[in-house]
């Protein structure tokens, strides 16, 4: 008799079906996925162009940035905002208002592992409809790559990276919805900030001296302008390890709001009706 | 005309009057337009400390494009859009039905059906950004060219209205077409700048395709000394040759609907 496949146990065994039943779902949809992230390309398309204009009028680059390296950080930026998108915050008032959250509750491991191992799954639907994407905006916008095999190998972990920070800090975020639904001004602050010192908008260099400073200390720029940085900017080694580190510690202080914030705002919590 | 005006007058009262009831919203809306507009102002300036002209516009002229995009943006959201979403609607669910047996023109009733009163607000958030913009330019303004401006208003105003009802009528025949709003919201963007910066293919799409260019760069030009009578002229064949074709792919959309037990 031929022995049982044996079966991932416990956590690793939820994420594995977790991602599977994603991948599955999401490759069904994936003409809806594919017009969502053509939707997205007009984004850094625009600035792209807006600080290719500024370089050229400015002798061929800005801060030492060239038009075929705003050209790279944009095309790189277009996979690191797909690797971004995480459960919205502005999800909680449905989850929690219809009840959806009971059922989440009844299971035996933290709702937050559902999220990121959904999410996680269906990266890799994204990452597959982005490549060609990728190829389409690379002819036409020409962009310069200067790419060592380390940079290759950190940036492969700092997308992960900038994944988890960034579900956990929304995560936080969506919880407020324990205690007040009056968000959207909150959050449009926050999303504000985030796109401003972040790298979303632009390369960090192109701030002024004091916003880079904060900049470094807040966690939006391990989610955005430093994973992108690793590919399409010139780190040194100990840019790139520090970066890392960097990522690590905002993953450790996510957990930790996730975990406290959590405790409290779930007492809050009364389910209607499902 | 005057009755079918009249109606569309009716439509709006009745559309703000039950807005009215939601005035917390009126605060929501203006936090929303504050940030944004706050937003951009951070971004021009963050621009303009690298540059002192981008594609041949002053930082103060660049607001005067800002202030028109905000502007055209508000009468999108408050009058375009949710018409056009109400339209998505009522093909998906078959209840087309109700406006299609009414005895006045479908094409005018789908168009006026929605009001956005608070969404509106962005309107005059965009005129006072315009003001600004030219009291710190510091040329006097000719009447003309104000005339300009609101012709040319009106015809961007339509231009864009043209182009919305087009992408909508495809939900005859795609039925789905949601994520149409979405593309739509990313490509105005596009906006918020001259589309003389834009490269080659991109600036034709941003005229002809999706018609920023009339929506925002012409009455911005129209302001800031740059409108030609032969770029007027163009800006008003084109919207009549789009209100024409708009149309007939209304038309042949109707055609399509097949109503859907409703």
């Amino acid at each position: 008799m031929r022995e049982p496949r044996r079966r991932l146990q416990g956590l690793p065994g939820l994420y594995a079906v977790t991602m599977r039943t994603a991948v599955q779902v999401q490759f069904q949809y994936r003409t809806a996925n594919y017009a969502y992230m053509l939707g997205m390309i007009a984004e850094p398309v625009i600035y792209l162009v807006v600080w290719s204009t500024v370089a050229r009028s400015q002798g061929g680059a800005v801060e030492g940035i060239t038009v075929g390296e705003f050209a790279a950080y944009y095309i790189v930026w277009t996979l690191v905002r797909n690797m971004n998108i995480v459960f919205t915050p502005y999800g909680w008032e449905g989850r929690i208002r219809q009840g959806e959250l009971s059922g989440m509750l009844v299971r035996p491991v933290h709702p937050i592992h559902y999220d990121l191992a959904y999410f996680a799954g269906w990266k890799f639907v994204v990452i597959l409809l982005w490549l060609p994407i990728a190829a389409a905006l690379t002819l036409i916008f020409r962009p310069t790559f200067d790419i060592s095999l380390l940079e290759i190998g950190v940036f492969l972990i700092a997308i992960w990276g900038a994944y988890l920070i960034r579900s956990m800090l929304l995560w936080v975020l969506g919880m407020v919805t324990f205690w007040t639904t009056r968000v959207s001004a909150l959050y449009d602050m926050y999303f504000t900030a985030e796109l401003l010192l972040s790298g979303r908008l632009l390369p960090l260099a192109l701030l002024p001296g004091w916003a880079a400073t904060v900049a470094d200390v807040l966690p939006f720029k391990y989610t955005f302008g430093y994973p992108i940085e690793v590919i399409a900017g010139d780190l040194s080694t100990r840019e790139l390890f520090i970066g890392l580190a960097m990522q690590v510690l905002w993953v450790a202080v996510g957990a930790l709001l996730v975990a406290v914030v959590w405790r409290f705002g779930v007492r809050r919590y009364s389910a209607v009706g499902n | 005309m005057g009755r079918r005006m009249g109606l569309a007058w009716t439509f709006l009262r009745v559309g703000a009057l039950n807005e009215l009831q939601y005035r917390v919203n009126f605060f929501l809306s203006l936090v929303q337009s504050v940030v944004a507009v706050g937003t951009a102002l951070v971004v021009l300036a963050l621009v303009f400390s690298h540059t002192d002209s981008l594609g041949g516009w002053s930082s103060d002229e660049l607001l005067v494009i800002m202030g028109v995009y905000v502007l055209m943006g508000g009468l999108i959201r408050s009058v375009i859009q949710p018409n056009m979403q109400q339209l998505m609607e009522d093909v998906q669910e078959g209840t087309l039905d109700y406006v299609l047996t009414k005895p006045e023109d479908a094409q005018l009733l789908v168009s006026v059906r929605r009001f956005g009163l608070w969404q509106a607000v962005d309107i005059v958030v965009g005129l006072l950004l315009v003001a600004v913009a030219l009291v710190r330019i510091g040329d006097p303004v000719s009447v003309w060219s104000v005339l300009a401006f609101v012709l040319t208003l009106i015809l961007g105003g339509l231009d864009i209205y043209c182009f919305w009802l087009i992408l909508t009528t495809s939900a005859f025949v795609v039925v789905r077409v949601d994520f149409l709003i979405e593309l739509f919201d990313g490509m105005y963007q596009a906006g918020r700048w001259p589309v003389t910066i834009y490269p080659g293919w991109l600036r034709i799409g941003f005229t002809f395709l999706v018609p920023l260019a009339f929506a925002v760069t012409v009455p911005a030009s129209a302001l800031t000394g740059r409108l030609s009578g032969w770029l007027l002229l163009g800006a008003a064949a084109f919207t009549v040759g789009l209100l024409v074709l708009t149309r007939w792919v209304w038309r042949q959309g109707l055609r399509r609907y097949a109503g859907a037990s409703a």
